[in-house]
């Protein structure tokens, strides 16, 4: 079974975050006001085949460990979005697409 | 006896032939620089290894995150951990830092702003590969040329730097937001050292400075310190 996974990578908590801090202060400029805690990450949509859910979320966890997040400045999430709908899986792929799953 | 410093080249380094004609001005009676392709398994043979500047693998994810696992990491870190002296500059200080050779990371810049510019920075501690052949105290100008320079830790990894004499040398006035002014740090030996500057770029009477000799004058006394060594 293929399942999507998405990880997001973000800053750790008290590392400086260049990138929020400029855009936050951009905001305003375009009449955006009130917005705080700005903060910019990474997102990585994946498709990973595996047994099970839990066994798909086991191998994104130790993918963001090990290459998607610095864990020296950086925490991951990782949650599973659902089963991947097969490309070129004939019916099972267009049925999904033509009711509208997405 | 002359020595032989191998300069790793990754796909997008860019600063291999700066480092290796920088080391050809000690002459060829002292040191040899050989451009060594990131995907040799061995290291043998080198007396030191630099990791030069550029953009291996294309920065892509983070810069030095895919060289991290290029198959020349495997030597260099044993090559690194039996002593031998490793000096990574700019992207190679982001590739030591993302391999776990060397603390911290290397984040963009304050300002976002792409750094093409001199900097004076003052020698911290001579108890390195790199600094040896220096003086504490002493103030060098040297070229930096990066986006992501600023150097970051948690406040131990920090503490633990400043008291084991790790800070190998600091910004005069910081240019980039570096914790602690921080342009180059060391590990525990002092025998690996990353920095943000450029020595190789500041040799020639050409460019702006020659500080950039000092230190690699102290390259090549560990290189050479190492070759008379019988293996």
């Amino acid at each position: 079974m293929k399942y999507e996974v998405l990880v997001e990578v973000r800053l750790r908590p008290g590392i400086a975050d260049p990138q929020g801090a400029t855009i936050e202060r951009a905001l305003p400029a375009l009449g955006f006001d009130g917005v705080d805690d700005v903060s910019v990450g990474k997102a990585f949509r994946l498709s990973i085949e595996a047994s099970d859910e839990t066994a798909a979320q086991r191998r994104a966890v130790e993918m963001a460990d090990r290459l998607l997040a610095n864990p020296v400045i950086e925490d991951s999430t990782v949650t599973v979005i659902g089963v991947a709908a097969a490309a070129g899986n004939g019916a099972a792929g267009n049925a999904a697409a033509g009711n509208g799953a997405r | 006896m002359t020595a032989k410093i191998g300069v790793v080249v990754f796909p997008g380094s860019n600063c291999e032939h700066d480092v290796v004609k920088a080391l050809g001005l000690f002459g060829s009676a002292r040191v040899e620089g050989e451009l060594v392709w990131h995907g040799e398994r061995s290291l043998a043979g080198y007396d030191a290894v630099v990791l030069p500047g550029g953009f291996a693998h294309g920065d892509y994810l983070r810069p030095g995150a895919l060289a991290r696992f290029s198959p020349v990491m495997e030597a260099l870190a044993k090559f690194a951990a039996d002593g031998g002296p490793v000096v990574g500059v700019c992207n190679g200080f982001q590739v030591l830092t993302e391999a776990g050779l060397l603390p911290g990371a290397l984040q963009k810049n304050r300002g976002l702003r792409f750094l093409c510019t001199t900097v004076g920075v003052e020698v911290c501690t001579t108890r390195t590969v790199l600094t040896s052949e220096s003086v504490v105290g002493a103030k060098l100008s040297l070229p930096i040329n990066h986006f992501e320079g600023n150097f970051t830790c948690d406040p131990a990894t920090l503490e633990r730097l400043q008291a084991e004499d790790r800070v190998v040398l600091r910004y005069t006035a910081n240019p980039n937001g570096s914790l602690d002014d921080i342009a180059g740090v060391c590990n525990e030996e002092g025998n690996v050292v990353g920095l943000m500057p450029h020595p190789e770029r500041a040799c020639d009477a050409m460019t702006a400075s020659t500080d950039g000799m000092g230190l690699l004058e102290s390259l090549v006394v560990a290189a050479t310190r190492r070759a008379a060594v019988p293996v």
